[in-house]
């Protein structure tokens, strides 16, 4: 690693005082578990680093019915998965989180780091978008609220300004009769990265007949984790039938805007979130009648 | 950059490494304190060699900078014996013949060491996804497992 000056802020006004006062080439380290591998092997060289360890009002998740969740930035992979209120609520961010790396790994990785890595294959991203949520962020001229998926522009890019610092996540209280569900293809079992990720989120009429909402992210399929919205607009109002979860995953598959890598061709990607769209779409519909 | 003083208490001690802060949490605890037993393996978070324990998790010590460990509780293998008596894990892994070349099994263990702390009845599946995250290049991991599982069970 080359060398660099190291703060560590006690508030986020800190930090954002130093990232503002100290210019260009900072970073912001959070749990570092892609930052310091960067910095080892990709050629990463920032001129010095602030990072958010003291920073306690970083840390924390809060449950409420009627707002909903509120995920303090600094949170770590392993504390959102172990969350009570998380795991009763929303099972579905505890799906991504869990699959982030190694267990080693989900000690370390915070939420924010997650989301501001802006990598297309974030898996903690597509439910968090897929659930509308959204991020404050602070910087020199005060903070601002706004959806999570405007956050994330490109592979590593965010729109936040180089003194700014995403500081909470917030979810909405779980909708009636709603269900949402994330999955992604990896072909081994254990530390992999997704070639495709799909999360759902879906809520049924009262008499669970139709879909009356319906949010779909896909992961790894862009250069951003992307809202399928075709195949939104092909689920709601419609019967929540094999045939509309049918023209839905077709939609998503067309929705996508995948690339060919080493993990996989582009095409195969489109098989992948036509394959896990119709299926996390039916885990949804199934669990939502069931009651779950 | 200059040199900068860091506190860091390991396995119960307190130590102040002066170094600079792009300094790695392993080579400060090797190096600088002297407890040998943590390995670097890749250096980028992957194999799972350097695991160590901050306040009580399994992480990397790879991926961890010398002060962003400051104020944890910091274990490494060094801290998993007792009064010079093996934890049951270590005399499990000579038991079973759980290690070939050795270099993993420090990480192994305080992988496995957690797993059992919070998951005393583990079963194979969970054993396997506990220790995912530290590689073993030699013993195919039979041994490892088999050993892991003898004290679950116990």
């Amino acid at each position: 690693m080359h060398r660099f000056d190291y703060y560590t802020p006690a508030t986020v006004a800190e930090a954002v005082d130093l990232l503002r006062s100290k210019g260009a080439g900072g970073k912001i380290l959070a749990g570092g578990t892609d930052l310091m591998p960067a910095m080892k092997e990709r050629g990463r060289h920032p001129k010095y680093i602030v990072s958010l360890k003291n920073i306690t009002e970083l840390r924390g998740i809060s449950f409420d019915p009627q707002s909903g969740l509120k995920v303090k930035a600094g949170t770590k992979m392993s504390a959102l998965q172990r969350d009570p209120n998380v795991m009763r609520h929303y099972p579905v961010i505890v799906q991504g989180a869990k699959l982030i790396g190694s267990l080693q790994t989900q000690n370390l990785a915070t939420i924010g780091g997650n989301i501001c890595n802006a990598a297309p294959s974030a898996d903690a991203v597509p439910a968090l978008i897929a659930l509308d949520a959204t991020g404050t962020v602070h910087g020199p001229s005060g903070s601002r609220t706004v959806p999570l998926s405007q956050i994330i522009t490109g592979p590593g890019q965010t729109s936040l300004a180089a003194d700014e610092i995403l500081t909470e996540v917030q979810v909405a209280a779980p909708l009636p009769r709603s269900a949402a569900n994330y999955v992604r293809h990896v072909p081994r079992k254990e530390l992999d990265i997704a070639i495709a990720g799909v999360g759902v989120h879906v809520q049924l009429d009262e008499a669970l007949q139709r879909f009356t909402h319906a949010r779909i992210c896909l992961c790894a399929v862009a250069p951003v984790p992307l809202r399928a919205t075709g195949a939104e607009a092909a689920l709601v109002g419609q019967p929540a039938t094999a045939e509309t979860i049918e023209k839905a995953a077709q939609a998503a598959a067309a929705d996508a805007r995948p690339i060919s890598d080493q993990r996989g061709s582009a095409d195969f990607r489109r098989l992948l979130v036509h394959t896990l769209t119709a299926r996390m779409l039916t885990a949804s519909v199934d669990a939502i009648r069931a009651g779950r | 950059m200059a040199k900068q003083s860091f506190t860091l208490q390991v396995n119960g001690g307190t130590y102040q490494v002066f170094a600079e802060p792009n300094k790695c949490l392993h080579d400060a605890i090797r190096d600088d304190i002297g407890f040998t037993g943590t390995k670097e393996g890749c250096g980028t978070g992957d194999c799972g060699a350097c695991t160590i324990w901050l306040d009580g998790a399994p992480v990397t010590s790879c991926l961890v900078l010398v002060g962003e460990a400051e104020g944890a509780q910091i274990t490494t293998i060094e801290g998993l014996a007792t009064d010079g008596v093996l934890h049951p894990l270590q005399q499990a892994f000579v038991e079973h013949h759980g290690m070939q070349c050795g270099y993993c099994i420090p990480g192994m263990l305080m992988s496995a060491a957690a797993l059992l702390r919070d998951n005393p009845t583990a079963n194979e599946d969970e054993i396997r996804h506990g220790i995912a995250g530290n590689l073993c290049r030699c013993t195919g991991y039979t041994k490892i497992v088999d050993a892991i599982k003898s004290v679950a069970q116990a």
